[in-house]
């Protein structure tokens, strides 16, 4: 059994400390002990992308991070998407365009998109599908995905003007 | 399991040394995390790297480059003035993995990982790049092919950790490119992985360094592959003869990726196509 340790971050904004063993993986702290689970475990080995969160702005496998790694650093979940209850644009292009069944790697698809967009707000069909390449699903196939992911772009570009 | 995040390259080493069980560094765990989860290694310690800025930090010096340990893929592939000095560096390193992975992976945790399929070493190696070493004794410096000794080990004394790696400075006539042969474009490991850099004067490769990935148990750096261009313009015969040279390097494995008799061929054709686009950086006409 590892030694708990004790962990002081900030997740969607708000400042969150929970205590957690030192081998607890962040994906873990973040469902079990912060009680966000938007965050899903696919593979636990980061192939699958469903545990996409942003760390100090960077996307990365939540899988892959440990939570005691967390302390002092900005993390941002799927559930840090919304603005004052309004849905994201890429959320509800997502739901416009049905780009997705069950739903499990639909957070991480959505945290990955949106840090592409914010990189890259203009991306071309190719650029998505190489920057969403770490994120996998296995009900609708991507065809619809990449089309919401454009309607976002487009949507985006428009309220920008 | 202990978990500690000094803030100098001192105390790293002084923690790391101390330790009587396995202990391990971690910079993106990309790899030690997965290794932990399936139940590969046990770490007694894990000593967090990303607090201390010597490894966090891209520096711009006289003489280079100096990368430290715990920069991540996506700020390596953020750094213009790296990217344009040593491309084929950055586009190895950013070839691993997904975004997701980018987010965390390095170098030195590509190198210290010690696959033979590795994707930034090759680059490294065929750009002369070095490892700032740091342990108990003090401070050394190894040039980066005499780090990997077999596949997961290195020449690491026990205590010892890569503080960051140095690239010489590159200069307009020179140029360096990596390609790997995957079967996927995306999220695959290297068949064969080729990095080569050379330099040119007047037209002609006066220094070149060529690096085989994934055909050996190490990553190898074939200097009589880069003695069949050093003098040439890089002309028909001379990428045949590179080709040849780089096959006859190989010494690899057969296996569920590909056979040795397909990863012989691959290196060959991979290395003239590499050798074309480093030239072509170095200024070279076509």
């Amino acid at each position: 059994m590892s030694e708990a340790v004790l962990v002081s971050t900030t997740v969607n904004g708000d400042v969150v400390e929970f205590a957690c063993p030192t081998d607890e993986v962040l994906l873990d702290s973040l469902r079990d002990r912060v009680g966000l689970t938007g965050v899903k475990e696919g593979c636990g080995t980061g192939d699958c992308g469903a545990c996409s969160i942003t760390l100090d702005g960077q996307l990365v496998c939540s899988c892959l991070v440990l939570g005691v790694e967390a302390d002092g650093r900005d993390i941002t979940t799927v559930e840090g998407l919304t603005e004052d209850g309004e849905l994201h644009p890429l959320q509800q292009k997502f739901i416009d365009h049905a780009a997705l069944q069950c739903g499990v790697c639909t957070p991480g698809f959505l945290v990955a998109a949106k840090a592409l967009l914010d990189r890259n707000p203009n991306p071309t069909e190719t650029e998505i599908r190489y920057a969403l390449a770490g994120n996998l699903c296995r009900c609708t196939g991507y065809d619809k995905i990449v089309r919401a992911v454009q309607a976002s772009a487009k949507e985006l570009n428009k309220a920008r003007r | 399991m202990r978990y500690e995040s000094p803030a100098t390259t001192k105390e790293a080493v002084a923690l790391l040394s101390k330790e009587k069980g396995p202990a391990f560094v971690i910079a993106g765990g990309t790899d030690l995390l997965v290794r932990m989860k399936s139940g590969l290694v046990e770490p007694a310690l894990l000593v967090d790297v990303k607090r201390i800025p010597a490894m966090t930090t891209i520096k711009v010096m006289q003489t280079g480059f100096r990368v430290g340990a715990a920069v991540s893929g996506a700020e390596l592939g953020a750094h213009k003035a790296l990217g344009k000095a040593w491309p084929g560096v950055v586009e190895a390193t950013n070839l691993i993995g997904s975004d997701q992975i980018q987010g965390r992976c390095t170098m030195v945790g590509n190198l210290c990982n010690a696959s033979p399929a590795a994707d930034s070493v090759p680059a490294l190696i065929a750009a002369g790049a070095k490892a700032a070493i740091v342990g108990k004794q003090g401070r050394r410096t190894a040039a980066v092919e005499k780090i990997i000794t077999g596949p997961g080990s290195t020449s690491l004394a026990k205590g010892e950790v890569i503080e960051a790696l140095t690239l010489p400075k590159s200069s307009r006539r020179t140029g360096d490119a990596y390609l790997r042969f995957t079967p996927r474009t995306e999220m695959d490991i290297a068949v064969v992985g080729v990095g080569i850099s050379m330099t040119l004067e007047r037209g002609i490769i006066k220094k070149a360094r060529v690096c085989l990935g994934a055909v050996a148990p190490t990553p190898i750096l074939v200097p009589a592959a880069a003695d069949t261009i050093i003098g040439t313009k890089l002309d028909d015969a001379a990428l045949a003869a590179l080709a040849a040279a780089c096959s006859d390097a190989c010494d690899p494995i057969d296996d569920k990726r590909g056979t040795a008799a397909y990863r012989i061929r691959v290196a060959g054709v991979l290395a003239r196509r590499v050798a074309t686009i480093a030239f072509q950086r170095a200024g070279g006409a076509a």
